[in-house]
């Protein structure tokens, strides 16, 4: 197949981009598609210390723009899934070290060897940003329902749509919805925007709906992304929907809800 | 809260909703929009102070941008007496 380019992407920081790259693309992973997960976040890195990989980091992304390390020396493969691998972003070099052109050279590097490459770009509409989008096939806008985060989506969409490569050969940027930390009894409530109106309002398709809960927290504590540390979990199967999404399956839009135990039903909460 | 506030709460989500649907209309249709603002208070400026003197630090410029339409306000302070550069009527 001809691997796809997504850009992970939000403007607004904090709303889970991070959290969505490593949790997507582990489970692309685990169904047999060869994954590169890039960290653009230049100075800032993450996606190492939510992945696991914290302590492997020899060489980055960086490192491979400006011809210092090969590709192949600077991807981290997982160890529990291994045809998962990870670009870290560099943590002391500078971000004006990203050249478009050295961005270029790196993707198309991946291509050959990587079915999805997922680009997990800064917050903001710097630099980073625009370079973390730039060459991306597909756009995962992630989004909380919240006002600031839905202002700053629709500012990303309009940058998808005019500065990247495709935008300026005047192709379509394909552009899907994730909406994270919903929370569905207070939508209910009227205390919480709803999905519709988050839909209406910024009018691109429905990737998939993350419920808020505790155990996206867990997972990161422990160096794994929420698909393979708790697969099960309301986040976990909700993230498994959207990759299929990707991955061109047509699912009905749920929003999974945390399986109680018979103890939990009991005493009325979740037993661990 | 009161048994009353719970009964009586409005909910909020409605209202984020529609500011946000206003704030974004404005946002997606004119990205010039403060250049356009700062070009129309200057140019008006200019036309006033042909016949007046302006303190500028008391100029006051308001936008407020609704749904249907939007109003811009521009307080000019004009001097009590004396202020007439004598052209006027």
């Amino acid at each position: 197949m001809m691997a796809k380019v997504i850009v992970v992407t939000s403007g607004k920081g904090g709303v889970g981009k991070t959290t969505s790259t490593a949790a997507l693309g582990a489970a692309l992973a685990k169904s047999g598609q060869k994954v590169v997960v890039i960290d653009f976040d230049v100075g800032l890195r993450n996606l190492d210390l939510v992945r696991g990989a914290e302590r492997r980091v020899v060489f980055d992304l960086i490192n491979v723009v400006q011809g210092e390390a090969k590709l192949a020396q600077a991807l981290i493969r997982d160890k529990r899934v291994d045809t998962l691998s990870l670009l870290p972003a560099s943590q002391t070099r500078d971000k004006d070290a990203l050249t478009i052109e050295g961005v270029e050279k790196v993707i198309t590097e991946l291509r050959e060897k990587f079915d999805w490459i997922l680009c997990d770009s800064p917050a903001g509409i710097e630099k980073g940003a625009t370079m973390a989008m730039h060459y991306a096939d597909l756009a995962v806008i992630v989004t909380n329902p919240e006002v600031s985060s839905v202002r700053d989506s629709d500012r990303i969409i309009g940058l998808l749509d005019s500065k990247t490569a495709r935008a300026v050969k005047g192709e379509r940027m394909d552009k899907h919805l994730l909406i994270t930390r919903f929370d569905p009894a207070r939508a209910e409530r009227g205390e919480m925007l709803k999905i519709d109106d988050i839909l209406e309002i910024l009018a691109i398709p429905l990737l998939g709906i993350i419920p808020e809960s505790p155990q996206v927290l867990t997972a990161s504590n422990v160096g794994s992304p929420i698909t393979l540390n708790s697969p099960e979990s309301a986040p976990g199967r909700a993230y498994f929907d959207a990759a299929k999404r990707l991955m061109g399956e047509t699912l009905p839009m749920r929003i999974p809800s945390e399986r109680k135990s018979l103890l939990g039903k009991l005493f009325g909460r979740r037993v661990a | 809260m009161s048994l009353l506030d719970f009964f009586t709460r409005r909910s909020s989500a409605p209202v984020a909703r529609d500011r946000l649907q206003i704030l974004l209309a404005h946002e997606r249709s004119a990205g010039s929009d403060s250049n356009l603002i700062n070009r129309l208070q200057e140019e008006i400026l200019q036309v006033i102070a042909k016949h007046m003197a302006i303190d500028r630090d008391k100029v006051i410029v308001k936008v407020d941008r609704g749904k249907a339409m939007s109003t811009l306000e521009i307080d000019i302070e004009m001097p009590a007496c004396g202020g007439r550069l004598g052209t006027g009527n």
